[in-house]
């Protein structure tokens, strides 16, 4: 176990520093940070010291070593569009993406799982075929039009909940802003996870009734009626808990997916999040809030693969069986 | 002559299996009238579409906002109303998805050539290119697509003047979809291509002395393009909508040529007004067309699929 943690984060290593490099390249080749910085009047001598200050007349993995150092202590230098440190920009965003994803996650999951349970064990029934429309209508619908659509019934036709922002927000402690504790930020947040979640809902809905088809047609299910089993302790004890196994793989990867839509999600609603700075700074050009963003995301990444497979690797005794024999093979 | 021989190969082609699969699903044979449909009307859009969008002269603001011929105040000129400057929004519906389809299918070409090479090199030209080509694919995978169109996209934003980048916005974008999409198609033929690497006939072929690149082209490519067929269609369907979201999040393809992307991003702003119109017509054609898509890549999988026959 400890040596397969250490191979997957030797593994983890070379995907951020290939990141990291393709963040400096953006940083050292497109735009130039001395004519940004420099502005309109300037002598040469001027330009040179700047250079020499930028560290820019050092060779360009001396260059690439300093941005990553002081990456890793969270200096990404100043953004061209709003003048301010990246980090702070960052930091302040940080808080409304994470709710608003966390939300999406544990709603989809919330909802998901019991849809998909529901529609395998009573798969003839009028409510599970129901179910399975919805949920292709939810796989097939892109992002931003289900947050429109939501809009269009919930704010503009019903007028019960807000299209856009985040309600009132408190503070707590230096930096952290949370929209739970009151009751417009709860509100303007319902919307948004409905949106952002709906795909990953009828993903795992889809996701569980499929394995868990599969599941209850195995021989052990059949042993346990045999043995007398009552029904319920066997879709329930027996058969959800091996249909688990793939679930939790593929919602910790989708996990990756709830960030890259929460840009989406963010734009049709103005959420305040990091997404939407990302999507300004695109817009603009805006290089060290793109590559810092890019930073962040591979690390976020890079995390979320790595306690998947743990998780994985803890919840299958196969797995590891596999592995150790597969390694003795080698 | 010829003429017998196309006759002959028709009516092979409506005796095969896949006809066959294809006729007994009414899943697919829907989804392929309801494709066809938005393809004919996309591609034929300059011939049939009532008015020319992108005809300034014609356009009168006396009509913008109109809402679709079926409700009060709707005028049949316009079936399913205008948008803010008074253009049709039926025949926007149609450009728009001929700019759609024409991103969609060139993005996926583009990522299924750059992948199909890669891919054949990998799995042919030996193990040092493919444990490089592979590390740079599983480094992408780990990534989601539209992140990575997303960022190519504001990289060659940020990298050419805005005048300039207008114009070629549209191959930017094929570009940048194309290159997110590449290494699925590479992993496949990978896979494939060390399969039918060790096969008798390549021996052969290599025996007779042919090059490298004649034995990958004509004899290994043959061989595993099939399962790159059904990546193909589900591919599009993606396609469709990265570029769909680029254009929605305004980092795609701007007003002057809007794909339907661009004419919900449009419509969004009238959505507080009551003009729902201007939005939904789009989305709804971005999601049939999707959904079809989708539908027969799914149908074509299961039926190219031998363990389910």
């Amino acid at each position: 176990m400890p040596a397969f943690i250490l191979s997957r984060l030797l593994q983890a290593i070379p995907v951020l520093l290939v990141v990291g490099f393709i963040a400096y390249a953006m940083f050292a080749f497109v735009g130039d940070p001395v004519q940004i910085m420099l502005g309109q009047d300037y002598t040469e001598v001027q330009r040179q010291a700047l250079i020499h200050d930028l560290g820019l007349d050092q060779p360009f993995f001396v260059q690439y070593a300093k941005f990553m150092w002081r990456a890793v202590q969270g200096e990404f230098g100043i953004s061209y569009r709003l003048a301010r440190p990246v980090s702070g920009l960052i930091a302040e965003r940080l808080p409304a993406t994470l709710e608003l994803s966390v939300t999406a996650t544990v709603l989809s999951l919330a909802v998901g799982l019991p849809m998909g349970v529901y529609t395998a064990v009573y798969r003839r029934s009028w409510l599970a075929r129901g179910f399975m429309v919805f949920s292709l209508a939810g796989i097939s619908l892109p992002t931003f039009l289900t947050g429109i659509l939501l809009i269009l019934c919930f704010s503009v036709g019903l007028g019960w909940l807000p299209s856009f922002g985040r309600g009132e927000v408190v503070h707590i402690g230096a930096w952290w802003t949370t929209g739970f504790l009151t009751l417009s930020g709860i509100k303007a947040l319902i919307l948004p996870a409905i949106t952002l979640g709906l795909f990953q809902m009828t993903l795992i809905m889809r996701l569980v009734r499929a394995e868990m088809l599969e599941v209850l047609r195995t021989d052990y299910i059949k042993f346990a009626r045999a043995r007398g089993l009552t029904d319920r302790s066997i879709k329930f004890g027996h058969a959800l808990r091996n249909t688990m196994v793939p679930v939790i793989t593929i919602v910790g990867l989708q996990l990756g997916m709830i960030v890259a839509f929460s840009l989406v999600t963010e734009t049709v609603f103005q959420w305040p999040g990091m997404g939407l700075l990302f999507i300004q700074s695109v817009g603009v050009a805006d290089i060290p809030v793109m590559s810092a963003y890019l930073l962040l995301i591979a690390v976020v990444f890079v995390v979320i693969n790595l306690v998947v497979d743990l998780l994985y690797y803890a919840v299958d005794p196969r797995l590891r069986i596999e592995r150790s024999s597969a390694q003795a093979g080698r | 002559m010829s003429e017998a021989r196309a006759a002959g190969r028709l009516a092979r082609a409506l005796d095969s299996d896949l006809f066959y699969s294809f006729r007994r699903s009414p899943v697919a044979v829907f989804s392929a009238a309801m494709a066809l449909l938005l393809v004919l009307g996309a591609v034929l859009a300059p011939l049939i579409a009532p008015h020319d969008p992108f005809d300034l002269v014609s356009l009168n603001l006396m009509d913008s906002l109109l809402p679709p011929a079926f409700l009060d105040g709707g005028e049949w000129t316009f079936p399913l109303g205008t948008d803010n400057q008074g253009r049709d929004m039926l025949s926007g519906i149609m450009y728009g998805a001929r700019i759609s389809l024409t991103v969609g299918v060139s993005a996926v070409l583009f990522a299924v050539i750059v992948g199909t090479v890669l891919g054949l090199l990998a799995g042919y030209a030996g193990e040092a290119i493919d444990a490089l080509l592979m590390r740079i694919a599983d480094v992408q995978l780990t990534f989601p697509a539209i992140l990575i169109a997303l960022l190519v996209d504001g990289v060659i934003r940020a990298a050419v003047p805005r005048d300039v980048h207008e114009q070629i916005e549209v191959y930017v974008l094929i570009f940048a979809i194309g290159i997110s999409r590449w290494p699925q198609f590479a992993r496949t033929v990978r896979g494939s291509t060390l399969v039918e690497r060790n096969k008798d006939y390549v021996m052969a072929a290599r025996v007779i002395g042919l090059s490298s690149v004649r034995i990958m082209l004509s004899h290994i490519l043959p061989n595993v393009i099939g399962p790159v067929l059904v990546i193909f269609t589900l591919t599009l369907g993606l396609a469709i909508l990265d570029e769909a979201t680029l254009s929605f999040l305004g980092v795609g393809l701007p007003p002057t040529q809007p794909s339907l992307g661009t004419l919900i991003r449009i419509g969004n702003d009238f959505l507080f007004s009551g003009e729902w119109w201007v939005t939904i017509f789009p989305g709804l054609a971005l999601v049939a067309m999707v959904l079809s898509i989708n539908l027969l890549g799914d149908w074509l999988r299961d039926a190219l699929n031998p363990r389910l026959r």
